[in-house]
């Protein structure tokens, strides 16, 4: 029986922003890593026309990107097949969040990067902190940006290496205003969301304290002699702890997913989805949202269950106890603010029911987005 | 907040405003290279941006530099002016009289921590750097984890090994800013540490020490860069909590089950390397067997390391202001599992602290 490939390693060299040197920091080390003799190849390189990173893919061989016809447009992307036939022993994939065009083998990029894994070949990427998907509504929040590419967190553990890529966010602002990151008009729009300095000190200071976690949790599981994608990244798992999520069919509900998602991760705990949907005809886009919502959860790898039944409040405190949960993450819905508070909703409820749990109510981070500061940039 | 708007400034203060704004603008910037072992690239990144500085225009000398040279290091010095170290007694060190002779924009300093022999103008280089400053002269310079005063008890516990010279934290916090050179423990690193007087390590053991060492230091980078946006949105005068650290605060009743809420309290502290402070609300017409109780949860809570604040006024806008200011992003409180009718009608304390609150959790725990 032949044996299956050890798998390749991931390492990530994370940002904070476009321009922090990224793709220069990767394409460095794999010119060492030729230097020193080893097969590198580049698989997908986005030039951005910056001049000392594209010096520095000199030397490099690079697989040939696939030309993919969209609706009469010709798109680019990373010839996946292409760089397996020829099996590298390192394989440098510039932007790890991008999307590939419709009618792709696979729609994201990180998928590709997997399936160069499972092939027992090494990957060097490159992503900034704002596509970390448990950080989406964060994000939002400090940019008032929503970022659509996100890569799930569980991807992310799988490397068994983060990098951080540090500037201070003037060096990065000089170079904005230079043009060396963007196109002046692009610039000029780019000043307005992320480059803005107090945008930049919180995505670095959110990208220094991410990769702490991920430098610690690896540190941990070099304890128990396991590579980290084997348990799973961070997974030393407490089993004593569970964490259940209340989804339905309100749009919140994925924001509290995110929250509760990362908790968990955070504190090594557990973590269950529950959709309870009502009965009946008139309910059946309810549950098809609560589903959608569950769907979503289960890319996070979150556990999901959905149950139908009329209340919410005992069947969810009900599932609890059965389940040996010991927190309940649930949202508010903010709608019923002006109703008298027995009428307002099953928080209370929840709480009261659930004698011996914790209950997190857990804030809609969509909601405080809104107040943005004018113009400050004062350099 | 008191009206600022019809209160008239205070002359006095306005004039050190306006002395400390001067001060700084007079001042050079500090600009700090920080690594958690040697062997990361620090001193290169520093020389680097003096090339880049120069090409920009910049005025820029090399004020210190470590002996041992790599080749690529050697490369950017030949493209850079270099104040040779001077002797005293017998010991080379920075020569911070003709560099304040000189006076250039940028000084590149190497190895912040580095002692000065006896007879030099000051014990350290960082005070060194600090007269280069104070005369307008702007610093790059690198350091090594290890030699951060208040970090080397944790850093020698790690490490087997301790250094003598060191900087103090303060001085690294006031930087207007600090970069961080992160990079994987590579085989250079281990070799680098391995090389040191202690004994041949198992090479996993050297890879664990280096991941507790990288991750202090990013944690540490994290929060200077904490404190320079928490100056920045206060000079902007932006309300607003970013919510980048996660921050825990425990509200503490005589009901409260403190140990537990400790425990959990903690372990989100530190998997989130995050914070976690507690918060009681006076209550001047407290029972004396409630106050008892108070006074072993505040006693629990200052035994657990966690810093206890007093407040004062109504008890949820108290805490809701309190949480606020701090940036806090989840909240602890105890709560009655009884079912009375008066709490469903007009709603509990608890029912307003969720209904008012913004960019917070709140976890409910039972009381005991």
């Amino acid at each position: 029986m032949p044996n299956k490939p050890e798998r390749g390693n991931l390492k990530i060299f994370l940002g904070f922003a476009a321009g922090v040197g990224k793709t220069y920091q990767m394409l460095e080390e794999g010119q060492q890593l030729k230097a020193e003799g080893v097969d590198v190849v580049i698989g997908y390189f986005e030039p951005h026309a910056r001049k000392d990173t594209i010096a520095l893919t000199a030397g490099f061989e690079t697989v040939p990107r696939r030309t993919v016809d969209y609706r009469g447009t010709l798109f680019e992307e990373m010839d996946t097949d292409a760089i397996l036939a020829r099996h590298p022993k390192v394989c440098l994939v510039d932007e790890f969040p991008h999307t590939n065009v419709p009618g792709s083998a696979r729609s994201k990029r990180w998928e590709d990067v997997l399936v160069l894994l499972d092939a027992g070949i090494d990957v060097y990427t490159t992503m900034n902190i704002q596509h970390l998907e448990s950080l989406n509504d964060q994000v939002q929040q400090i940019s008032g940006v929503r970022v659509r590419e996100t890569i799930p967190d569980w991807v992310v553990e799988r490397a068994s290496e983060v990098v951080m890529v540090d500037l201070a966010p003037r060096a990065l602002l000089n170079r904005l205003e230079r043009g060396v990151i963007y196109k002046p008009d692009k610039a000029k729009q780019a000043m307005n969301n992320f480059f803005r300095e107090s945008t930049l000190a919180a995505l670095r200071e959110m990208a220094l304290r991410q990769t702490a976690h991920e430098v610690g949790s690896r540190r941990q599981d070099a304890g128990s002699d396991k590579p980290a994608f084997e348990s799973g990244g961070n997974v030393q798992r407490d089993s004593s702890k569970r964490i259940l999520v209340l989804v339905t069919d309100d749009p919140s509900s994925v924001a509290l997913i995110r929250r509760a998602k990362r908790v968990a991760d955070f504190i090594h705990s557990d973590c269950i989805a529950v959709g309870i949907a009502p009965l009946g005809d008139q309910a059946a886009r309810a549950r098809a949202l609560t589903d959608k919502h569950l769907n979503f959860a289960r890319n996070l790898h979150v556990e999901t269950r959905l149950i139908e039944a009329q209340s919410v409040p005992e069947t969810l405190v009900q599932f609890a106890r059965a389940n040996s949960v010991t927190e309940i993450f649930i949202g508010w819905p903010k709608l019923k603010n002006w109703l008298p508070p027995f009428l307002r909703n099953d928080v209370q409820k929840i709480v009261r029911l659930s004698k011996g749990m914790q209950v997190t109510v857990v804030d809609d981070r969509r909601d405080t987005a809104a107040v943005r500061p004018g113009p400050e940039r004062d350099m | 907040m008191p009206t600022s708007a019809l209160t008239r400034p205070d002359p006095d203060q306005l004039l050190r405003r306006v002395q400390a704004e001067e001060e700084y603008l007079r001042r050079g910037r500090l600009k700090i290279f920080l690594g958690y072992a040697s062997g990361v690239g620090k001193s290169f990144r520093m020389l680097d941006e003096g090339r880049r500085r120069r090409e920009r225009g910049q005025d820029v000398v090399v004020g210190a530099i470590q002996t041992v040279i790599e080749s690529d290091i050697s490369r950017l010095l030949q493209k850079l002016e270099i104040i040779p170290l001077k002797k005293v007694a017998g010991v080379e060190t920075m020569d911070v009289d003709t560099i304040l002779q000189r006076h250039p924009q940028v000084c590149l300093v190497d190895g912040l921590a580095h002692d000065n022999p006896p007879g030099s103008r000051h014990a350290s280089r960082w005070q060194d750097v600090d007269e280069l400053l104070a005369a307008g002269i702007s610093v790059v310079t690198t350091i090594n984890l290890g030699y951060i005063a208040e970090l080397q008890d944790e850093v020698a516990r790690i490490r087997n090994k301790r250094v003598d010279q060191s900087v103090p934290i303060d001085f690294i916090r006031r930087a207007d800013e600090i970069v961080l050179v992160d990079a994987p423990p590579d085989a250079h690193i281990l070799h680098d540490y391995a090389s040191g007087e202690t004994q041949a390590q198992d090479i996993d053991a050297l890879r664990h020490r280096s991941a507790q060492l990288r991750e202090i230091a990013l944690v540490l980078a994290a929060d200077v860069v904490d404190h320079q946006l928490e100056c920045y949105l206060e000079r902007n005068g932006i309300q607003q909590s970013y919510g980048t650290q996660e921050r825990v605060l425990i509200c503490l009743t005589p009901r409260a089950n403190a140990a537990r809420m400790l425990e959990i309290g903690g372990r989100i502290r530190d998997g989130f390397h995050g914070e976690l402070v507690a918060a009681y609300v006076e209550q001047p017409k407290l029972a004396a067997d409630q106050r008892s109780r108070l006074e072993a949860n505040l006693e629990l809570t200052r035994a657990f390391g966690v810093k206890v604040e007093r407040l004062e006024g109504d008890p949820i806008d108290s805490i809701l202001e309190f949480a606020h200011k701090r940036g806090i992003t989840q909240v602890f409180v105890g709560h009655s599992m009884r079912d009375d009718w008066k709490a469903r009608l007009i709603g509990t304390p608890l029912d307003k602290l969720l209904r008012k609150r913004r960019g917070f959790d709140v976890r409910v725990f039972p009381q005991l």
